[in-house]
């Protein structure tokens, strides 16, 4: 073998690798929309939002309460992690010494190796039973935006202490030049310019949750309904998945692939704006 | 005259005082939140750490699962989660590999094919743990036929860690430095050569990071695991046989049986504790290996 035939072939193998890897996003879409068809075949569209809750075995396929459930979960999270991320980047950059600082930041890294299942179970046995005191039963909307918020908290520190760091790079020593305090400086400089950013971490940090499984459905009860107060009980998308999946079957298996569909979609939605956002910034 | 000044100077006495007062306050509240973040992570590592240790012993690491794991240890769960673990990165290193190298060494950022393989890896990237499982569940287990298997489990896990891994060895590729390509071609050494001999050598540090936080991410995965490898906590026979994580089984003691809380804790404390242990030994690994590339150049 020539070594121009060595090249190409190693090409060859490189690109196969690429347009494989390429191809598994569009092919887990494909798949998930083919195993949905019998449910939309069989239950239509409609039934989706027009049935009166969602109870597989008397074939009610009312997707709404579930969705609900997701999206409170997840505003609350992202409610609960965003000023503590905020906080956190002031914190590390204009507070803190540099020992508390490097210390703070390994803190938030291994927060985020932490997995799920171990926040999950940390919130059934500590702070489920916290909530129950003030208000039973206790697995509730709050738990699982506390425990969702610690959760995603070092995913907004992290885009929010990057983008502090090149503000005061950039505009810092002027300020202290011109004898701003220093929460002056904050509030004047760096808060408003870091509201893109802002925007971006709620972004992902919204992705992030709305795809949350095991934390949720330990903590949160799992009753399918709509909520009226933060210490009901409820089921996000996720997590009623995870619930019907071992026991489902025919049309309501189908039903549950198009909630995962659902699912891809709209965390694809928030991704992608997040990402123009950020590429529109550079 | 006298009196302009006066009043000036005690409105900017004012506003000074005022000034300090809203320093302090931003201070209290900004060290406040530090503090309470500090404090949350603190009460769930010690809670762990403090109900975990005391279950942990040599017999532990080696007895099997007994009445739904309320007791025994976790032998065959930590057989099973290694077995899921292989396969996963056997068939995610190549292609992930390969794929960073493509995108690294012949495309530049901004051509049309890098781009798309790269916005439909992002897509990858977030696509919820739980979607993979009905994926995995649907194509693997069903389609394929492997059923609830850990040849299923470990192959629905390389889906979801490939893009993570291709994104830092790609980094990793291209932080080489262009000099060290010239030289390559200056010495008339083949493309494939080069990057064979050369490029992946010198990228050895960042490529292990890219495995390392794969494994990583698949110790911490549950969700795409529950219907894939399923709950089984027999030893498992071969990859064709369900096994049982050590996630999974944190999750199972804990929300399916009665009285498992106590050795859901030793499981976390364990799970917990190789992570620490794999992040870390990496950084050695990492900084050992630059050194040696230092010191032939």
């Amino acid at each position: 073998m020539s070594l121009w035939q060595k090249d190409k072939a190693f090409l060859f193998v490189l690109s196969v690798c690429a347009s494989l890897a390429g191809v598994i996003s569009i092919f887990i879409f494909f798949f998930l929309a083919k195993e949905s068809v019998p449910a939309m075949a069989g239950i239509g569209l409609s039934q989706f939002v027009m049935d009166e809750t969602w109870f597989a075995s008397e074939n009610q396929y009312n997707v709404l309460p579930l969705l609900w459930g997701s999206v409170l979960v997840s505003v609350g999270a992202v409610a609960f992690a965003t000023p503590l991320g905020i906080l956190s980047g002031l914190f590390c950059h204009f507070y803190a010494p540099s020992a508390i600082a490097g210390f703070y930041r390994s803190m938030v890294h291994l927060l985020a190796g932490i997995p799920s299942v171990i926040f999950g179970f940390w919130g059934l046995v500590s702070l489920v039973p916290l909530v129950a005191r003030i208000h039973p039963p206790g697995p509730s909307l709050l738990a699982g935006v506390i425990v969702l918020g610690i959760m995603i908290l070092p995913t907004i520190m992290v885009i929010l202490d990057d983008a502090i760091a090149n503000l005061s790079r950039l505009y810092l020593n002027s300020t202290v030049a011109l004898g701003v305090s220093k929460w002056g400086a904050l509030k004047g400089l760096i808060l408003p310019n870091l509201r893109k950013q802002v925007g971006v971490s709620i972004l992902l940090g919204l992705a992030r949750s709305i795809g949350e499984t095991m934390a949720i459905l330990m903590v949160c009860g799992n009753v399918v309904r709509f909520p009226t107060s933060v210490f009901n009980p409820i089921r996000t998308l996720t997590a009623n998945i995870a619930l019907e999946m071992p026991f489902a079957m025919n049309v309501h298996r189908s039903a549950l692939f198009f909630t995962g569909l659902i699912m891809m979609v709209l965390v694809a939605i928030l991704m992608s704006t997040a990402q123009t956002r950020t590429s529109r910034q550079a | 005259m006298m009196v302009s000044r006066q009043v000036l100077t005690r409105t900017s006495r004012i506003r000074a005082s005022r000034a300090r007062l809203q320093n302090r306050i931003a201070a209290a509240v900004i060290w406040g939140g530090a503090i309470f973040v500090a404090a949350l992570f603190a009460w769930l590592m010690a809670d762990i750490l403090w109900h975990g240790w005391r279950e942990i012993s040599l017999a532990y690491f080696t007895q099997e699962p007994e009445s739904a794991g309320r007791l025994g240890g976790i032998s065959s769960i930590l057989v099973s989660t290694g077995l899921i673990l292989i396969v996963c990165l056997v068939s995610a290193l190549p292609i992930g590999l390969g794929t960073a190298i493509f995108l690294a060494e012949y495309t530049g950022p901004e051509d049309t094919v890098s781009r798309k393989i790269r916005l439909s890896l992002n897509v990858l990237a977030g696509t919820p743990s739980i979607v993979f499982g009905l994926f995995g569940n649907a194509f693997f287990c069903k389609m394929l036929g492997m059923g609830f298997s850990i040849l299923s489990g470990g192959l629905t896990l390389a889906c979801m860690v490939l893009p993570y891994f291709i994104r830092i060895a790609e980094e990793s590729i291209r932080s080489v430095p262009q000099s060290y390509r010239m030289g390559a071609v200056a010495l008339g050494l083949s493309k494939s050569t080069q990057i064979m001999r050369l490029i992946l050598p010198v990228a050895v540090p960042g490529i292990l990071g890219a495995i390392i936080l794969s494994v990583g991410r698949s110790l911490s995965e549950t969700a795409a695991l529950i219907f894939t490898s399923g709950y089984v906590d027999r030893m498992p026979e071969s990859l064709y046989d369900s096994g049982r994580s050590l996630s999974v089984h944190i999750y199972d003691l804990s929300m399916n049986v009665a009285g498992g809380d106590q050795r859901a804790y030793s499981a976390a404390l364990v799970l917990i504790v190789s992570l620490i242990l794999i992040n870390f030994i990496t950084g050695l690994i990492g900084r050992a290996w630059s050194r040696r590339m230092i010191s032939i150049s």
